[in-house]
């Protein structure tokens, strides 16, 4: 039975902004759905407000809303759109909610809207506890034992039905808070005791442990014909205790006997059944006892997922896109396998002949107040997979691809230190982030795989090719490189080793084992993922690089360009860098070459082998990149996409004869390098924020007077604001040399004089060497000082006098010229006092492009790819800057709720992880539409508390006029609560913490205030103010932390709440005519 | 641990040069590969793999270890092994011994750390080969000077007849019949016994059976008696069975013509018949139909079937290099389930008898349980016919 053609229209509901346990995975799935839907001719609208997708590109859906993802301006959609049925298992957890809040709220009954994919009662069932404990009852299955309790008393009945230990989680904390895992009374009473009272329903879940169980997952999907397929099983490298997301997986499952995984494929399917999942993709994870095997059904989401992204790129299956067909009335029969060119059909089951691994990837580092353990919450950022023949090397290839500075197992611990053994048990028993290294580190302190087994609770079978790696490592030392036979060089590069980590054993450099290795003439061969082990050919070129003895690459000698991808997702570096790249490959394409994408995120839509002619699912290091273009020749290379994992190879792949296209290498050089780039803004006459070098202590104070105060400073070289920080007086700076970084004349501190109350501006243009063309000026919310990628930013500039507008771009272009740049370059500028300072030049694509492409209408990142390989800007046509009719305000969205005990306060480190777009006809619409989107919305009235630093008190007094006039009662501290006092403004004034009780987190606590206005400087005010903004957070209080976002905050007020929804296809017709 | 060299030469002239990890010696037969990624010890001990060389696409085998309960015959019947890893360790509560331990024990001969996606691509695009391995034994750890070695593996494999008009049924058949009294596995039974005696009795030819089809009729109420390949109907029949079960089992049906007569026999007295893989296909061979050998066999445990009354898809466990020629079906032959990877004929029933055959493999073991209602079906013609 073919698609149905009752409906002629669907609504795609995307996951809106990147967040922890949401991230672009969904972007891939949203973006195979509008592609399999609008190929069978259906009209497809779309709603999604991460304007950093490709989903969200005006040529994925007939209408594209980048609007919030949340049930009453989905409503206004719907009332414009009139769609007939709404796919809601595309856009993970968010979409979900969405669609159910949208049925609650009856809107699907008054607009007649059907949902397909997943039924509202299926997503009750699989979603709520009870319901779902009873389905698995009624089917056989067995759920982790759990009660509630409602006392202390409760606690310990349900305690003594559970045994020890048992998990104690108090109902509605943020990020599980509070709770724990009780190995005795003292512990459990404790725990009880805290969550109770941390409970806002003073109520408690107490769960039977798993902790030590195995863990596995099972992507399932079903069609309407009850013919359901199992496209991959997954086992968790990490027992049960920590989250699947950060868990180290492998695929397909390892310890199991075919016995055992029939219950666990009869019980997925059993459950699909059961909750009721029709037509689509389910992710069902299961504990089992190592011991006997018995079997828990952990839980089952009736939608695709990060597990069902990663098992697409794992087995070739694409799980979303068939999921889409299924939902519109195909049946799996009817559709093809389009890996092997359509030949086999979409229903069977992929089978593997390699191993895949996930590592995911964490950055604590960014909140050192947090816990860094890892728990049953989800904590990592992102992952990599790694494709390889045998476990260890794919588990080699993963650690070599996570960009955390290791080539392989790095050793993470001194193990001859006398605290060696103390460390390690610490991290075995409970751990962290880096636990699979202390894992090595523990074999390479002597450690057997059964005491490593009695700490983690990881299989031997995963523990015994460890230890394997660590044997291989310490036979290594004290070797030459003579000792490498070819047979001896081959059999360790097929467990994985890279030429780095083998030199590093052995104290030689990267290059002298490449040579060694080149001269043995040993390179990796290119296999095929191909879904079906080899048994039919494959159509499609999906590689991964093994040492065997078949090559299946198959290159052609057509005119080719690799594309380098951006590897794992991290803050700092996102999905904005995969959406470049995936514009680089499609633009190649359109130019006739062959795409080459080279990276390995499985959550990307660059990873899909659809996307690319050829994809190699590779680590992006030198090895491996060297070794692609060994066996490709390509006419050229593109770095400038993929953030800095790919730029940071620049110099090196340049020196080796590889043809990078493009902005050279010693441009970027030019770019980076303090002196070289100190030179150049002379050079043009421009100015730089007055700025030094400093290599001691010494050097550094009397740099810093020379400088004035309040400085800038950060290590030279470390990234995307790590540790950088601004001092507003000798002694912090003092403090900051001596205890947050190592200064030496290796690694410099660099000294900036901080812009106080300048504004911001990110600039990207787009140059093909000889033309430079303005994408776009951003105009940021935030004042200097806070992160660009932090900084909420307007589209076209809100404030920002036209001819400052005109001297910036006139400054960019100058700047382009000079550096030569041919493809992308963003710029980030300061306007104080009527001077324009240049903060920083990247000759590269940056955060800010997909946004400016989605506000143009135009995609920068493709025009530039067309630039490196040789075509015009005046041949593509795009000249002249295009200015929008209408603004756009990107805001960032951050993780602290995960975090809990964090100070949510914005600086010069960045922290978000996503980015929300609002739209509107005014920059007021548009901020107000943008600060909808996260997590917290905007209160339009109720009580404002007023609390600000020193050089913010001149304005507060009109901020606190605006605010009383729209009828916000006004609370403050002291000295800002004088300052609105005399200007004849009715304020109540609160103690800060220190003053006393009852103090103004009091009053937060009570749920008294909000909205705060909380300006800060300095490190001890900060610290001292931090559980103001810490409070608030938990307690779900808008909190703005620069004088400059409260005004914007205030223009949003005074628009209220009657937004507008626009198509972007809408307000692209509204540019042009 | 520190393995001695081996060598697998095809018919083709490939050679793979690798360890051994079984036993030492010399093996030949039909190289095949199968693409399941679980239940290596079930198809080691799959009497269908009889003179078969085994090649496993996952890399990994062994993972698991073996354990008794895990048998499908008494012995490993395919004539060798080809993986890539045999891991260092086995890790499963069920393991009582590694792979490579029970390899041995067995005198079964392997190798391993060899390229099989190579090897599955060659036999991937001419069907499977005729292969030879040479394990430990004189092979010299340096395989320079092997030469020797290789020669004698390349005209072994050469020299290999190959299955066509082989019958190998009443090879791997058991001498004397019994009663089967094990039902299926269950996590926390093993296999159950079953409390009161099979409502059916149920006399299965045995010409490779696989031990789960008899513990999944055993578990269906039937009274089980296993007899040899080539007993004739008459004995069977005086048996007075309430159905006749058909076999799988290894090897080109055409020559069992022991076997076609007595199914020609049996079908004359209408009671039911139930066919798996050469059962199916003998049954076929009975009903006038004909046999071909398959440029492409069927081995792995993904297979979509469908059913050509309902349309469903059935993801199945197929292991078969011969199959019943569609084109060949007489009028009382219906098809009834089709490959949906290539459209090869997956299912047959007469229309005059209550008989009918599966290609694939029901029982799974390995493999995915979809398809096993085709027993129920059994079942049911057993339960008419008894009425009447």
């Amino acid at each position: 039975m073919p698609k149905r053609t009752d409906i002629k229209s669907i609504l795609i509901i995307g996951a809106g902004p990147i967040v922890i346990g949401q991230a672009c995975e969904f972007d891939y799935s949203g973006a195979q759905a509008c592609q399999a839907l609008r190929e069978e001719g259906y009209r497809i609208i779309l709603v999604n407000s991460n304007p950093a997708t490709i989903m969200t590109d005006p040529g994925m859906a007939d209408a594209t809303y980048i609007e919030p993802v949340e049930w009453r301006t989905v409503e206004k959609i719907i009332a414009k759109e009139r769609p007939d049925a709404i796919i809601p298992t595309m856009g993970g957890q968010t979409a979900l909610n969405c669609a159910l809040d949208l049925d609650r709220e009856g809107v699907l009954a008054k607009y007649g809207v059907e949902l397909i994919g997943a039924k509202k009662e299926a997503i009750d069932k699989a979603e709520d506890r009870e319901l779902f404990d009873n389905a698995m009852v009624a089917i056989g299955l067995e759920t982790p034992k759990h009660y509630i309790a409602r006392s202390l008393e409760d606690a310990y009945k349900a305690q003594d039905l559970l045994g020890f230990p048992c998990i104690i989680r108090p109902s509605f904390t943020m990020g599980g808070s509070g709770g724990g895992i009780a190995y005795n009374k003292e512990e459990f009473e404790e725990i009880c005791k805290r969550g109770l009272d941390l409970s806002p329903t003073n109520e408690l879940l107490i769960d039977e442990s798993l902790i030590g169980w195995k863990e596995y997952e099972l992507e399932v999907v079903r069609d309407k014909n009850d013919n359901c397929i199992i496209v991959c099983s997954i086992e968790n490298f990490d027992p049960m205790g920590i989250h699947t997301g950060d868990s180290i997986t492998v695929a397909p499952a390892q310890t199991l006997t075919d016995k055992e995984y029939q219950i666990l494929r009869n019980a997925s399917i059993a459950i699909l059944r059961e909750i009721g999942v029709e037509t689509g993709g389910s992710n069902v994870q299961f504990g089992i006892n190592p011991v006997d095997g018995r079997l828990v059904v952990v839980e089952m989401n009736p939608r695709v997922s990060r597990s069902s992204a990663l098992a697409s790129k794992a087995t070739g299956f694409p799980i979303a896109r068939v999921a889409a067909k299924l939902a519109v009335g195909f049946t799996l029969d009817e559709l093809s396998n389009e890996i092997t060119g359509g030949i086999t059909p979409a229903s069977f089951e992929p089978t593997l002949d390699y191993v895949v691994t996930k590592i995911p990837r964490f950055t604590f580092e960014k909140f050192p107040q947090a816990p860094d353990r890892l728990t049953t919450q989800m904590k990592s950022v992102g992952e990599v997979m790694a494709i390889g023949r045998t476990f260890q090397e794919s588990l080699q290839k993963a650690l070599r691809g996570m960009e955390i500075g290791i080539c392989g197992f790095d050793p993470v611990l001194d193990v001859e230190a006398s605290n060696a053994k103390d460390v390690l048990l610490r991290e075995l028993k409970d751990p962290g982030c880096d636990r699979i290294r202390y894992v090595a580190d523990a074999f390479r302190a002597g450690m057997s795989v059964e005491d490593l087994f009695e700490h983690t609770a990881i299989d031997r079978w995963f523990l015994v090719q460890i230890e394997d790696i660590i044997l291989e490592e310490n036979r290594l030392k004290g070797a030459s490189l003579e000792d490498f036979t070819h047979d001896v060089l081959y059999r360790l590069k097929r467990k994985g080793f890279s030429d780095e980590r083998l030199a590093a054993v052995m104290g030689l450099s990267e290059e002298d084992v490449r040579n060694k290795r080149y001269s043995l003439d040993i390179h990796p061969v290119y296999k095929r993922v191909d879904t079906c082990a080899a048994e039919f050919s494959s159509a499609t070129a999906y590689m991964y690089s093994t040492y065997e003895e078949e090559c299946e690459a198959n290159v052609s000698d057509r005119k080719k360009i690799i594309v380098l991808g951006g590897g794992p997702n991290r803050i700092g570096q996102g999905i904005e860098f995969d959406y470049c790249c995936v514009h680089a490959a499609l633009a190649m394409r359109e130019e006739g070459y062959e795409a080459i994408m080279v990276n390995c995120n499985p959550e990307t839509v660059s990873t899909d082998f659809n996307i690319s002619d050829r994809l190699y699912f590779e680590p992006v290091t030198l090895e491996d990149v060297l070794e692609i273009v060994h066996i490709e020749k390509p006419d050229g290379v593109i770095v400038q996409f993929g953030g800095q994992t790919p730029l940071k190879l620049v110099t090196q792949l340049e020196r080796l004869g590889v043809p990078i296209i493009g902005t050279s290498a010693d441009a970027i050089d030019r770019a980076e390098d303090r002196e070289r780039f100190q030179h150049l803004i002379q050079k043009l006459n421009l100015k730089q924020p007055p700025n030094s070098t400093v290599r001691s202590l010494e050097e550094a104070v009397v740099e810093g007077k020379k400088i004035g105060y309040p400085l800038v400073v950060r290590p030279s070289y470390v990234l995307g604001g790590r540790a950088m920080e601004i001092v507003y007086n000798e002694a912090e700076l003092k403090r900051y040399i001596n205890s947050a970084v190592d200064v030496s004349h290796e690694s410099p501190v660099l000294l900036d004089h901080y812009l106080n109350s300048a504004i911001e501006m990110d600039v990207d243009v787009v140059s093909d060497g000889k033309q430079v063309v303005v994408g776009s000026i951003m105009q940021h919310i935030e004042q200097a000082g806070v992160h660009s990628g932090d900084s909420a930013c307007s589209l076209p500039p809100y404030s920002l006098p036209m001819e400052i507008q005109d001297k910036i771009r006139q400054q960019c272009v100058e700047l382009a010229i000079e550096l030569g740049v041919v493809g992308l370059m963003n710029a980030q500028l300061a306007y104080q006092d009527g001077e324009v300072y240049i903060i920083e030049v990247n000759p590269r694509a940056s955060r800010t492009v997909p946004f400016v492409s989605k506000c143009i209408g135009v995609s920068l990142a493709k025009i530039a790819a067309k630039c490196m390989v040789g075509i015009s800007l005046e041949a593509q046509n795009f000249t002249n800057e295009i200015v929008p009719s209408f603004y756009a305000v990107k805001e960032a969205i951050f993780p602290f709720n995960k975090f809990p005990g964090v100070d949510p306060i914005l600086g010069p480190e960045m922290k978000s992880t996503g980015e929300v777009m609002g739209t509107g006809a005014t920059f007021a619409e548009a901020y107000y539409k943008s600060q909808g989107l996260g997590a917290l919305n905007l209160p339009l009235n109720g009580t404002a508390f007023i609390s600000v630093r020193e050089v913010d008190k001149p304005e507060i007094a009109e901020l606190a006029k605006n605010l009383h006039s729209l009828g916000f009662r006004l609370v403050a501290t002291k000295g800002t609560a004088k300052i609105i006092e005399d200007a004849g403004i009715p304020v109540m004034s609160v103690n800060k913490v220190m003053e006393g009780r009852p103090h103004i987190v009091d009053m937060l606590k009570n749920d008294e205030i909000d909205l705060i206005v909380n300006t800060t400087e300095g490190r001890q005010a900060i610290a001292d103010s931090a559980t103001i903004r810490s409070t608030a957070l938990r307690h779900g209080v808008y909190c703005t932390t620069t004088i400059a976002s409260a005004k914007a905050v205030y223009e949003a007020l005074v628009f209220g709440g009657d937004t507008s929804v626009n198509s972007l296809q809408y307000l692209h017709a509204q540019n042009t005519s | 641990m520190h393995y001695k060299p081996a060598i697998l030469a095809l018919e083709d002239g490939s050679l793979f040069e690798g360890i051994a990890i079984g036993a030492e010696g010399q093996a030949t037969g039909e190289v095949v590969f199968n693409t399941a990624m679980s239940g290596y010890q079930e198809i080691l001990t799959d009497p269908s793999y009889a003179q078969q060389i085994i090649t496993f696409t996952y890399p990994h085998i062994g993972n698991t270890g073996t354990t008794p309960e895990d048998d499908e015959s008494d012995k490993v019947w395919a004539s060798g092994m080809v993986i890539r890893d045999l891991p260092m360790l086995a890790s499963n509560f069920r393991n009582e011994q590694s792979l490579g331990e029970f390899l041995k024990q067995r005198n079964v001969i392997a190798i391993a750390e060899i390229d099989t996606r190579r090897l599955t691509r060659i036999l991937r695009d001419h069907g499977p080969l005729n292969g030879c391995i040479i394990a430990g034994g004189e092979l010299d750890a340096d395989l320079e000077k092997n030469a020797a070695g290789r020669e004698l593996a390349l005209a072994a494999a050469k020299g290999f007849p190959g299955l066509v008009g082989m019958d190998l049924a009443k090879v791997v058949s058991c001498e004397k019949s019994y009663s089967w009294e094990e039902g299926f596995w269950d996590l926390n039974e093993g296999h159950r016994k079953p409390e009161q005696e099979g409502q059916f009795h149920v006399v299965a030819y045995d010409f490779g059976v696989k031990r789960n089809i008899l513990r999944m009729l055993t578990d269906r109420s039937c009274k089980v008696t296993v007899v040899p390949a080539q007993t004739p109907a008459s004995e069977v029949l005086a048996m007075s069975p309430d159905g006749v079960f058909l076999s799988n089992g290894p090897g080109d049906p055409e020559p069992c013509d022991y076997a076609i007569s007595a199914i020609k026999e049996i079908l004359e007295t209408d009671l039911p018949i139930f066919g798996i893989c050469l059962g199916h296909q003998l049954l076929a061979l009975a009903s006038g139909a004909k046999t071909v050998k398959m440029k492409l066999g069927h081995h792995g445990a993904n297979h979509p079937v469908q059913s050509l009354e309902s349309s469903k898809v059935f993801i199945t466990s197929q292991n078969h290099g011969f199959a019943v020629d569609e084109e060949s079906l007489p009028d009382y032959l219906t098809a009834t389930y089709k490959s949906l990877f290539d459209g090869s004929l997956q299912g047959i029933h007469r229309t005059d008898k209550p008989a009918f055959g599966f290609q694939g493999h029901p029982e799974a073991s390995p493999g995915p349980h979809d398809i096993a209602p085709v027993f129920d079906h059994f079942i049911e013609l057993m339960q008419a016919s008894k009425a009447v």
